[in-house]
C-alpha cells in the first residue's frame, strides 16, 4: 500500500515535469505565436490603408539603410505602460515561422503570458533607437521562446517589427554572464561611462538550458530601417 | 490499492480494462488542466531568463 503511493506519488512528479516543459510549453508556443501574427498582420494593415495610424504618407519600400547616430529613423518616444505591446519579433534562425510580441516589462505577466513571450526592459531604449534596446525571454518552458539562442550565428538576421515598420538587426555575439550582471542593459553594454552611437538589440535568457545559474546574453546591431516587410519575412509577415 | 481496485470491478478482464483507460484519462485530464497549472502557479516563482535582482 506505501510502496503504491510513493510509486503514484513519482509518477505525479514525472507527469508534471513534462506537462510543465513539454506540454504546456507546446501549447503556449502555439498560441504565443498566433498572437504575434495577428499584431504583426493589424500593424502591416494600418500602415497600409492611408488613413491609418502612419505618420508618414506611405512612400512604397522606403528602405533606410544608414544608421548611423544622426540617421533620420523613427523611434517611439513615449514609454509604454506595462504589459502593452510595443514590437513583434521575427528570427528565421529559430525557425521559419517562428514570431514573438514583445510586451512592456519582464515579469511573469508578461514572459508567461500567452499573448506575449517576450518582455522589454522597461529601463532601457525603444526598438531602433540609439543605444539599447534589451529583451527577456524564458528558453525551456512557457513557450521555450528563445531555447534556441544558442544557435544563432554571426550576421543572422533579427527582424522587429513596430507600428512604423521594420528595423533589420545583425546578430554579432555571445556573453555568457552571472543572473545580477545588470550592465549588459546599459546603452552601451557593459560600458557603463561611455557614450552611445550603436543601435543595440540585447536578449537575454537562462543558460544552460533547464538551467538558471547563468544568464546568456545575445548582442545584435541595427542594419536598416524599412516600411514595408524586408523580402526574407515578407511570407511570415501577414 | 490498485489490487483492490481491479476486485471491485465488474465484468470480464476486457471489460475492466476499459474502465480502468477511461478512469486513467479523466484523471489525466484534470491534472492537466486543473492541478498542474494551479502548481505551477505556487512551485515556479524564480525570474528565469531575465537579468537584476
Amino acid at each position: 500500500m506505501a510502496g503504491e503511493l510513493l510509486l503514484t506519488a513519482g509518477v505525479l512528479v514525472l507527469l508534471f515535469i513534462g506537462w510543465q516543459n513539454v506540454f504546456n510549453s507546446w501549447v503556449l508556443n502555439g498560441q504565443q505565436n498566433g498572437a504575434a501574427a495577428q499584431l504583426g498582420r493589424q500593424w502591416l494593415d494600418e500602415s497600409a490603408s492611408p488613413s491609418g495610424g502612419g505618420s508618414s504618407s506611405g512612400g512604397g519600400s522606403a528602405t533606410q539603410t544608414s544608421v548611423g547616430p544622426a540617421a533620420n529613423i523613427p523611434v517611439e518616444k513615449s514609454a509604454p505602460a506595462n504589459q502593452q505591446p510595443i514590437a513583434v519579433m521575427y528570427v528565421p534562425r529559430f525557425g521559419t515561422d517562428w514570431k514573438r510580441t514583445v510586451r512592456e516589462g519582464t515579469g511573469l505577466d508578461v514572459l508567461n503570458s500567452s499573448t506575449a513571450g517576450v518582455g522589454h526592459y522597461a529601463s532601457t531604449a525603444m526598438p531602433g533607437a540609439v543605444g539599447n534596446f534589451a529583451v527577456a525571454a524564458h528558453d525551456t518552458g512557457y513557450g521555450s521562446t528563445f531555447l534556441h539562442m544558442q544557435n544563432l550565428r554571426l550576421g543572422d538576421k533579427i527582424y522587429v517589427q513596430t507600428k512604423d515598420g521594420f528595423y533589420t538587426y545583425a546578430f554579432r555575439n555571445y556573453q555568457y554572464v552571472q543572473p545580477n550582471e545588470v550592465a549588459v542593459l546599459d546603452p552601451v553594454p557593459r560600458e557603463q561611462s561611455a557614450q552611445a552611437s550603436d543601435r543595440i538589440l540585447t536578449m537575454t535568457t537562462c543558460n544552460p538550458p533547464y538551467h538558471t545559474v547563468e544568464r546568456l546574453i545575445s548582442y545584435a546591431v541595427l542594419e536598416s530601417f524599412s516600411k514595408t516587410p524586408p523580402a526574407a519575412i515578407a511570407s511570415v509577415v501577414g | 490499492m490498485y489490487a483492490a481496485l481491479w476486485r471491485v470491478l465488474p465484468g470480464p478482464w476486457w471489460v475492466r480494462l476499459l474502465i480502468v483507460l477511461v478512469l486513467l484519462a479523466a484523471v489525466l485530464f484534470v491534472l492537466f488542466e486543473w492541478v498542474f497549472p494551479w502548481v505551477d502557479g505556487i512551485v515556479d516563482q524564480n525570474q528565469q531568463g531575465t537579468v537584476g535582482t
